[in-house]
């Protein structure tokens, strides 16, 4: 069966920060852009982050882009890619700044420049203490952000595809990516969207877990994508536990909360994170507090009658201060705690947030891949950026707030450097390989001609409740062989699922069962990369290595599709112009 | 094709404030009207007929009845951009209601000073 | 729990219909999106938008019970049985409860949705009183669900011609904005009988909006603006 095929210069998979920062680039150069985005780019779950972006503006106490680097090398566990941070937090200022000439609405402070707040991990002079730099906008910083991003595009005519599902990359015989297949959701229809730049920003995977902050279109499409078409997953074993999920519902709680000075309880009232964190306490960055909370109430030290949850104190900060900087939370503590924050502590338990692994990048945003002699290469016409991408500056344990700073930095460098790369091999679009689309087609036909099998949900609600119980805030050795067992279990009944609904017309069960193969490739590969690295490190804490291995685990992991095989490369501790940060114990 | 959209028709505000200002007319006049009756010695035919050739009365009313007329005219004309879609209907249908609200006028002028 | 759907595929049906649900819920699902997420489960066919699952992204907008609501921040003990749930009303139907809302965001972009100002950007960011930030407030916060707009008479009758509630509540976000320098042209492209003139401040888009904004407010500050310009 012949698809059909529309030719554009660049093609961005994904409208949310990442995404949509690119296409503004792209779009303000002249190019045809086509963005291709499964919801309307303003449901990005981009829109869901609260506390804040960081940036080193100074704006109420003195900061620099020095001690914002050292602050993320460290909280990356020394794992992260220095010249990528070094980049990253440079870039900060000029990134928040170009945002607020945007239209984004910024919380201000009396002198009108843009409030900033406190949050995990972020410190001045080198791990002192607690630094305002996390800019916010109340705690809806990024629904305020992709909005405004949003708004941007819509200035520069950015041409988006919505509801436009994209199923698979298109790569020739040399290994270059010409494009992608996708699905128009209203109509049913697969069409082949030929570039010479296919950026993929994706997004997370946080579906995976049973409890999750992540909304439900966080099914790991790019990983998926990418997976299939050969290129490594990086570092995929380090998924960041929000500290404050609200019990039960698993909705986020931004750490904002603590920023403004709120704090976590055990049952006795005790402020334990005092004992955990002396010098930032309920500041320490998340893989910190998430443990601590685990412990506590492993410990039997956990609120409620079951025990199972932690109580988040901000009551003191009373009512005028949570209305002005924390309106959204009051709202969610309401409706998802049946508590008013005002004059009740929120019932809150780790939540699986983010993804620091994802599709290996440098910090110009091009896809990169072991080229067998031990070095790296780029993949011609692929890009990735925002948390899909793995560049790596999160390392293995994100601060708050710099995924936000990810998406602009890394949206803006990658949309750049497509640029520069399409100036400078300005030919026409190769030819695409004959058999362009067939595997999605082979796909899409054995959902259409499946009879009988296990439904969607079942083995997608088995996936997640695995990757739950095997590979969370702490890990174990058996649990990790096993949850492996269990996941290529998994990943075999994947391939005989059946969906009753074979029309064509928005057909949100193809769609569903679509993106069981991207949570199947995502959750592989974590599981996979967590039961082979034998140490603890940020999000990875293994109850067997309960150290910091830095002799033999300095490394990032590289998981291919094929055969599960593993590989390893060394992590960039050498940063573009200053000292490297070297490994050292971490203590907040 | 291309829709090409023509938009801000730079009118709107003033029909808006019209409705507002002739309903305070009325209401003012209807008040006032209203007094003027109860203090009446009488309500019998002459003391009703020496009420409206007072030439302030009848200035009044006319203001009132202009108030009342533009009043209707925003109206229905609104009812009629709601829910009448196709523009030649609307058309006629503004003509017919300027039609009869200019005829209700002069129908209320000549009463006034006709008897 | 019992559940009447609107239920209409065009592939399938040759007309739409309501289709019964009987489903028994876990304790945890307390949402009426669980609910749906659970009747899914039961027939795939059944079709719906969803993405955060905590009315931030505005996927899940639905009229349940006769009421435009988010799905996700409705509390199933909140409403009666059997809870009778259709399409957002007033928008063509596409399949089930997925509304095509061209219409809705073609008005929303018509107000020019971003920040004007082509004055040269210093170095570092605008300033911004904390007094002038705060007039966005009750503004920036719509997530664009189009509950407001399809609970709006005026909508359903000129959604062409009309600008509705969420974009009219946007076109009053950028006029306050200090840095927006277009008021001016922002009145001139909302001056006009169709564009604002046919809200009639009935305030259904106020009694429905999920955040608790206020649309009719921010448009009676935008025609309070005008006459003030013309007076």
């Amino acid at each position: 069966m012949a698809i059909a095929k529309r030719q554009f210069d660049a093609i961005v998979v994904g409208a949310g920060g990442s995404g949509m920062r690119a296409a503004l680039e792209l779009a303000e150069a002249n190019l045809r852009v086509a963005v291709l985005s499964k919801v309307f780019p303003t449901r990005s779950h981009t829109v869901a982050a609260q506390g804040g972006v960081s940036a080193s503006l100074g704006n109420d106490e003195p900061d620099n882009w020095h001690w914002h680097m050292y602050d993320t090398v460290k909280g990356s566990d020394y794992l992260g890619d220095q010249d990528a941070i070094e980049f990253m937090c440079r870039k900060a200022v000029e990134v928040v700044v170009e945002l607020e000439h945007y239209g984004m609405p910024f919380d201000r402070l009396d002198n009108g420049k843009i409030y900033q707040r406190p949050f995990g991990g972020h410190t001045s002079n080198y791990g002192e203490r607690p630094v305002k730099r996390a800019c916010a906008a109340a705690d809806r910083t990024g629904h305020a952000m992709l909005h405004t991003l949003y708004q941007r595009n819509v200035r520069a005519h950015t041409q988006f595809f919505v509801e436009w599902m994209a199923l698979d990359l298109i790569r020739n015989s040399e290994g270059d990516v010409l494009g992608v297949v996708a699905l128009e959701m209203e109509t049913g229809e697969v069409m082949i969207l030929q570039a010479k730049a296919t950026l993929l920003a994706t997004g997370g995977a946080g579906r995976i877990y049973a409890a999750s902050t992540n909304a439900f279109i966080n099914t790991g499409d790019g990983l998926g994508m990418a997976a299939r078409a050969g290129i490594p997953l990086e570092d995929m074993e380090f998924w960041q536990f929000h500290p404050t999920g609200v019990a039960g519902a698993g909705v986020l709680i931004t750490e904002g909360v603590r920023g403004e000075g709120g704090f976590l309880l055990n049952k006795n009232g005790e402020r334990f994170m005092e004992r955990y964190a002396p010098t930032v306490k309920d500041l320490a960055s998340r893989d910190v507090v998430s443990r601590a909370m685990a412990t506590e109430i492993k410990e039997g030290r956990g609120a409620g009658k079951d025990g199972d949850y932690i109580l988040l104190k901000l009551d003191h900060l009373g009512a005028e201060v949570i209305d002005k900087r924390l309106p959204g939370i009051r709202e969610i503590a309401k409706k998802f705690a049946n508590v008013d924050p005002v004059t009740d502590p929120i019932p809150v338990v780790p939540t699986c947030h983010y993804q620091m692994g994802g599709i290996p990048t440098n910090y110009q945003g091009q896809v990169v891949v072991p080229d067998g002699r031990g070095g790296e290469t780029t993949v011609r016409g692929l890009y990735a950026a925002g948390e899909c991408s793995c560049v790596s500056v999160h390392g293995a344990n994100r601060l708050g707030t710099n995924s936000l700073l990810d998406l602009l930095v890394f949206g803006k460098a990658s949309g750049e450097t497509i640029i520069a790369d399409l100036e400078a091999n300005s030919g026409s679009q190769q030819d695409l390989p004959k058999d362009a689309g067939d595997a999605t087609l082979a796909r899409l036909a054995r959902l259409d001609s499946a009879t009988s099998g296990e439904t969607i949900a079942r083995v997608g609600a088995d996936l997640r409740r695995t990757m739950q119980l095997h590979c969370g805030v702490f890990r174990f050795p058996d649990g990790l062989a096993e949850g492996v067992r269990m996941m290529k279990d998994i990943a075999l009944r994947s391939q005989r699922t059946f969906i009753k609904d074979k029309s064509r017309v928005f057909n949100t069960a193809r769609v569903e069962a679509l993106e069981l193969d991207n949570l199947v490739e995502t959750a592989l590969s974590t599981m996979i990369s967590a039961d082979a690295r034998k140490e603890s490190r940020g999000a990875h804490d293994r109850s067997d290595h309960h150290e910091r291995d830095d002799v033999n685990w300095l490394k990032h992991t590289l998981w291919f599709k094929e055969g599960n095989r593993l590989d390893y490369k060394p992590v960039k501790l050498k940063p573009l112009s200053v000292e490297s940060f070297e490994p050292k114990a971490r203590v907040y | 094709m291309v829709g090409r959209e023509v938009i801000g028709a730079h009118y709107g505000w003033r029909g808006w404030l019209m409705q507002r200002v002739t309903a305070v007319v009325m209401l003012v006049y209807t008040l006032l009207l209203l007094a003027t009756i109860l203090k009446l010695p009488a309500l019998d035919y002459e003391h009703w007929k020496a009420l409206w050739e007072r030439p302030l009365m009848r200035y009044a009313t006319v203001l009132f009845v202009l108030s009342l007329l533009l009043h209707a005219w925003v109206g229905v004309r609104n009812i009629f951009m709601d829910y009448i879609q196709s523009t030649g209907l609307r058309l006629v249908l503004y003509v017919l209601v300027i039609l009869a609200l200019v005829a209700y006028g002069v129908w209320a002028v000549q009463i006034l000073w006709g008897a | 729990m019992r559940f009447s759907i609107y239920r209409y595929n065009p592939d399938v049906d040759a007309k739409p219909r309501m289709q019964d649900y009987d489903i028994p819920l876990e304790p945890t699902d307390r949402m009426l999106l669980d609910a749906l997420v659970r009747i899914k489960e039961h027939d795939d066919t059944f079709s719906f938008r969803r993405s955060c699952r905590e009315g931030v992204c505005g996927s899940d907008a639905m009229n349940v019970n006769g009421k435009n609501r988010l799905a996700c921040i409705t509390k199933i003990t909140e409403i009666k049985e059997p809870i009778v749930i259709r399409p957002l009303p007033g928008l063509p139907i596409i399949r089930d409860l997925i509304v095509d809302m061209s219409q809705f965001f073609k008005q929303y972009h018509s107000i020019e949705p971003y920040v004007k100002n082509e004055t040269p950007p210093p170095e570092r960011e605008r300033l911004q009183s904390p007094e002038d930030r705060d007039e966005l407030n009750g503004l920036y916060e719509c997530i664009l669900c189009a509950c407001c707009s399809t609970a709006c008479p005026s909508f359903w009758w000129n959604p062409d011609k009309f600008v509705g509630p969420a974009g009219l509540l946007w076109a009053y976000r950028f006029i306050a904005d200090t840095r927006d320098l277009a008021t001016n042209d922002r009145l001139d492209n909302l001056e006009d009988p169709y564009r604002l003139f046919r809200c009639h401040s009935i305030m259904n888009c106020a009694d429905v909006c999920p955040k608790g904004l206020n649309p009719t407010a921010a448009i009676n500050k935008i025609r309070d603006l005008m006459v003030k310009r013309a007076l």
